[in-house]
């Protein structure tokens, strides 16, 4: 099996194999992590440019210290201090970039799509950090990558996804990565926040948390997207923490070695209570720690493909 | 295409044999020694002279992995080739390190493995062991220990078989002539 792609865009466009080439090779990057000294040559040269549109903390720094551990150069721009505010587009902007010669741009933007455009119009790959409420594919394969360290396996799982699901961009790609093996998967979340004929896809949906938890191997929380309108599609965020928010009682009622998961950031208290948040279920932070060796292995294929 | 067997099962058992015993008689026993294989057939040869030391000296070394992917000087020219894991759990500060790899051309693969190795710690010595050096080096590095010298014509190949890998222990030599 190999690397082809010039861009990791969206996981739909993945092969179950690609998925297990990317999981497999992050495998290998992880130990760098463990190591005294977290640095290899492999990637010494490159440059790889973050380009974020939207605030971001664990995507961002995850990527600059895959790319750094990899001896890659790399270079952030945030949109809020970049020709951004002057009015430059999207394009003009990515061409510039691209005059300066980066291996790779990671782009995270609030418009669905924009990363496609930059790839369309680039030589350089382009990695997609989160479009809007499209996609976000590295966040699907870190979780992938951390489902099948804790369980062993993915095949054969009930993963549960609760919150605002219609706006979710960690949804839509897991629910992609997931259908890609034998899972049942069950969205959860008031009416308003599920997209209609969520079935197409190939999901359950469910609109009572006490149901979708049961007989869960992993359940995967959600915040609300306030910056997409989110609060508006519930009467109050005090009412959506009572019937929504992860409590340690729903936890009985999930299989016994359940493993609770949620891309971040959290708001305690709303979607996740503060005893399962830092309870012995919680892998979140494993996730954090997975998401540098996963976007190590997807720097590593998208730099050294065959062209 | 011609083939022509090199070593046999027997050969090489006596080959590794020889060079478990040059290992143990430069380093006076085995103390502080730990053996670190080059995958993939490294690894194999590796844990053979494990068991071999194991006879001698009844002591059981321990066995790392190691696999130069990232150290690699030709990533952009070539095949992206599938990175392993590397897996060395013992700390290799301060230990000879036997590097063990089934054959020694260019010098490249040695460059690199050693590199990775300085990367995980300050090893007191690091010597370099293989079962077969087919010469034409690229770079001034030279093995302690070598199974057995064969400068290969053009259009030649030597390839090493192990049991673990191939289903069959065997050095050979195969070529258009």
């Amino acid at each position: 099996m190999n690397w082809t792609k010039k861009d990791l865009l969206e996981i739909k466009k993945l092969t179950k194999e690609e998925i297990l080439l990317i999981l497999e090779t992050a495998e290998s990057f992880k130990e760098i992590s463990l190591r005294e000294i977290k640095k290899v040559p492999t990637l010494r040269g490159k440059t790889i440019i973050t380009l974020f549109y939207e605030p971001s903390t664990r995507t961002r720094t995850s990527f600059e210290i895959a790319a750094k551990r990899l001896s890659a150069d790399t270079i952030n721009i945030s949109a809020n201090t970049s020709s951004y505010v002057k009015g430059e587009t999207l394009k003009d902007t990515g061409k510039n970039l691209e005059s300066m010669k980066p291996d790779v741009i990671v782009i995270r933007h609030s418009m669905p799509g924009a990363p496609h455009m930059l790839a369309r119009t680039l030589k350089s790959s382009i990695i997609n950090a989160g479009d809007g409420a499209h996609e976000h594919p590295t966040q699907a394969l870190l979780d992938l990558f951390t489902i099948k360290e804790k369980k062993g396996r993915i095949d054969g799982l009930k993963v549960a996804i609760i919150g605002d699901i219609i706006h979710s961009r960690v949804a839509r790609s897991n629910i992609f990565a997931l259908k890609q093996f034998n899972t049942e998967v069950v969205c959860c979340g008031p009416a308003t926040m599920i997209p209609p004929h969520m079935e197409k896809l190939g999901v359950k949906v469910e609109y009572d948390i006490n149901k979708a938890v049961i007989d869960a191997d992993v359940i995967m929380m959600l915040r609300i997207q306030k910056e997409r309108g989110g609060v508006s599609y519930i009467p109050s965020i005090r009412e959506y923490a009572c019937l929504y928010g992860l409590k340690k009682t729903h936890l009985e009622k999930a299989k016994k070695d359940v493993i609770v998961m949620h891309p971040g950031p959290m708001n305690r208290g709303i979607e996740i209570s503060d005893e399962v948040a830092d309870g012995e279920y919680s892998v979140i932070l494993d996730q954090v720690e997975n998401g540098v060796a996963v976007r190590m292995a997807i720097l590593y294929l998208l730099t050294g493909r065959e062209q | 295409m011609k083939k022509r067997v090199f070593l046999d099962k027997k050969a090489i058992d006596r080959t590794l044999t020889r060079i478990t015993h040059e290992i143990l008689e430069k380093n006076e026993g085995c103390d502080n020694l730990c053996l670190i294989g080059i995958r993939t057939r490294g690894v194999y040869l590796a844990k053979r002279i494990q068991e071999k030391i194991k006879k001698i000296e009844k002591k059981e070394l321990p066995v790392g992995i190691l696999d130069i992917t990232m150290y690699r000087d030709d990533l952009s020219k070539i095949k992206l080739p599938v990175v392993k894991k590397t897996d060395i759990s013992f700390d290799i500060n301060n230990k000879i390190v036997i590097l063990i790899d089934d054959v020694m051309h260019t010098g490249r693969t040695t460059r690199a493995a050693i590199d990775a190795l300085m990367d995980l710690g300050r090893p007191q010595k690091i010597q370099l062991a293989v079962l077969v050096d087919r010469g034409n080096r690229e770079l001034p590095i030279h093995p302690d220990y070598a199974g057995i010298f064969y400068t290969i014509d053009k259009g030649e190949e030597i390839l090493v078989k192990l049991k673990e890998v191939d289903g069959k222990d065997e050095v050979i030599i195969v070529g258009t002539q």
